[in-house]
């Protein structure tokens, strides 16, 4: 008896809290059908009445996001690519490869994790303002290209192939490069797998590095555009079905592959938080 | 870990092997010497001057203040050092509350979720961990929403009777509200250090701050679930069992056993904490912009904002440098703090 009722209050802690988690993003999708009087006067109410794609028809047509998503794909998925290539070549080198000074690079790459990011927001346009890269597409990725948080996750990974598998390549003649890109990256599946998805969802979410890097509205990405779309209406009651939709559009895609790799994420999550 | 490679003598080929390693980390180290090194050795640099944002800070006729942009955040008596000291005691009290927060929300979610009678346990992880996978932008637009003046919480409370405040337009501090004190007295109002009186350094964070905490707590909480589940599920079931042989009741056994094995991860998580609770920015940019009465006002956007809005990118990076020493300072002392306790 005692233990029934236990399980029944774990059970009923649990839903509270699962609601609380979930519910924002249920009021989230239902508010973005809602008409605008229907969401100031039932904000909670899961279901729209009436039913209305109002609010994304204004998104699309009243709005810039068709131009922020094309650039946050752009955007997103080169920095994908360029972060699992690069981060990949430093952790090989620096697992597999002798060579004087890999200590000291592994040490710089470990320190440069502890940095801060909000820190380098004056700094970061500083240099770009100086190079002549500010406000382009450039400026948006180049500087975020790499992150020393992947290098160390490539790096432990590869530390988990048994040594020798290189071997053979090697005996029949395979420069450095070939041995790595035909033996080794192929092995490292599901490092690679972990790497591309945590590399898409920061690329994606990416918000203060765009702060920094530009200002013309036409190289605005999907959480740069929403935040200027909302900023400077603090509190204000107006238009949420719009600006809703709009955060929903912006989740999405982050929303989708989670649901799919959500043991990637999970991965992710811990990798990062063993290098305390 | 030096591994020989088989059949190479250890001699030659050295320079070779110099030369692929650093060609296959050159992009990295290019990238990051580039717009990590080098930008905060300029940024020392501009911090030293009161560049305006006209032409380059590293040509001549650029103002030279010394010091000065970090000496007067703390002893010149202006509106600088106000907007300086009330950044940092509206962060001070945002961290003391998120950190222990989001600790015990996610050490009880984990030990739910851990529970080996639970069903569905892999729907309320997800659930738990989504909210800190999606865009802080995108998240803070909902809370807007729900925390807005005729928003699902108002309407919520409304079910229980209860008129809420207008979160994000109430400056008032929540230790006055709890003492019930409208008018500071005298001995409060009349002194004080750094430019705020003694009666505005212990107001506690504003309830529009309170708004911005429940959403921190509610989207980093699922990562720390994460890592406390990984911890859990790596203490021995043996160790439990011989608890229970022992006599020990539920309360003892996670008093004595699971507490001590969860400590390093205890330290992780607040010290992970810590550092994300002093760089908050995305929210306050997006919910407040440190609004009102500066009252979410924190380092890093003061810092931001004194930049790219004031143009006064001397006193933006000064800011920037105090509260990258802050950060340091704090992880430095927790770590010895720890060392200690374990020693």
């Amino acid at each position: 008896m005692r233990r029934l009722a236990s399980t029944f209050t774990g059970y009923a802690i649990l839903v509270f809290f699962a609601l609380v988690f979930v519910y924002p993003f249920v009021i989230q999708v239902a508010t973005s059908f809602k008409t605008e009087p229907d969401a100031a006067a039932s904000p909670l109410s899961p279901i729209p009445h009436p039913l209305t794609t109002a609010a994304f028809e204004r998104v699309f047509t009243g709005t810039d996001l068709p131009l922020w998503l094309g650039n946050s794909l752009l955007v997103a998925v080169v920095l994908t690519a360029g972060r699992v290539f690069l981060d990949s070549l430093a952790g090989y080198a620096l697992s597999r490869l002798r060579f004087r000074g890999r200590s000291a690079l592994f040490g710089a790459v470990i320190a440069v994790m502890a940095v801060p990011g909000v820190v380098l927001f004056i700094p970061k346009f500083l240099v770009l303002n100086q190079l002549g890269m500010y406000d382009s597409y450039l400026a948006l990725i180049l500087p975020i290209i790499v992150d020393a948080a992947g290098v160390f996750i490539m790096k432990q990974f590869f530390d988990s192939i048994p040594a020798g598998v290189e071997e053979a390549a090697r005996i029949d003649g395979a420069g450095p490069f070939r041995v790595f890109w035909s033996v080794v990256l192929p092995m490292a599946r599901p490092a690679l797998i972990t790497l591309t998805i945590i590399s898409f969802q920061g690329a994606w979410n990416e918000f203060p590095h765009t702060l920094v890097a530009v200002q013309d509205p036409a190289l605005f990405t999907l959480p740069r555009g929403l935040a200027d779309l909302v900023s400077g209406s603090l509190g204000g009651g107006t238009q949420y079905p719009l600006k809703l939709g709009a955060a929903l559009l912006a989740t999405i895609p982050v929303a989708v592959i989670f649901v799919i790799f959500q043991r990637h994420f999970v991965r992710g999550a811990n990798e990062g938080s063993s290098k305390g | 870990m030096r591994r020989r490679r088989a059949g190479l003598p250890a001699r030659r080929g050295h320079l070779r092997d110099d030369v692929t390693g650093w060609l296959f980390a050159a992009p990295v180290v290019v990238i990051l010497g580039v717009f990590l090194l080098l930008p905060i050795l300029m940024a020392m640099w501009v911090s030293l001057t009161s560049w305006n944002g006209q032409g380059s800070p590293f040509k001549g006729g650029v103002p030279f203040v010394g010091l000065d942009n970090y000496s007067r955040l703390f002893t010149r008596d202006d509106l600088a050092r106000q907007d300086f000291m009330t950044s940092i005691r509206n962060n001070v009290y945002y961290v003391a509350i998120v950190v222990p927060l989001q600790t015990v929300l996610a050490l009880g979610l984990a030990l739910v979720v851990n529970s080996r009678l639970l069903k569905g346990r892999s729907f309320f992880r997800s659930a738990f961990f989504f909210p800190s996978v999606t865009s802080s932008v995108a998240v803070s637009v909902v809370f807007l929403f729900i925390f807005g003046n005729s928003g699902a919480l108002a309407q919520l409370l409304g079910f229980f009777g209860v008129k809420g405040p207008e979160w994000f337009s109430d400056s008032r501090g929540v230790l006055h509200l709890l003492l019930g004190v409208d008018t500071p007295p005298a001995a409060l109002a009349d002194h004080g250090v750094f430019g705020l009186s003694w009666w505005e350094w212990l107001s506690g964070p504003s309830v529009a701050m309170c708004a911005i905490i429940a959403l921190v707590v509610w989207t980093t909480s699922g990562t720390f679930m994460l890592m406390f589940l990984a911890a859990l599920q790596d203490i021995p079931v043996t160790l439990e069992e011989a608890a229970m042989l022992d006599g020990a009741g539920r309360r003892q056994r996670f008093r004595y056993v699971t507490l001590p094995m969860l400590r390093p991860t205890m330290f992780l998580v607040l010290t992970l904490g810590l550092i994300g609770t002093w760089q908050v920015f995305d929210q306050i940019y997006v919910m407040s912009q440190g609004a009102p009465a500066k009252t979410t006002l924190t380092p890093a956007f003061l810092s931001y904002r004194t930049a790219f809005r004031d143009f006064d990118y001397g006193a933006g990076t000064a800011i920037s440098f105090v509260l990258f020493l802050i950060i340091v300072l704090l992880t430095l002392f927790q770590r010895r703090v720890m060392r200690e306790r374990r020693g």
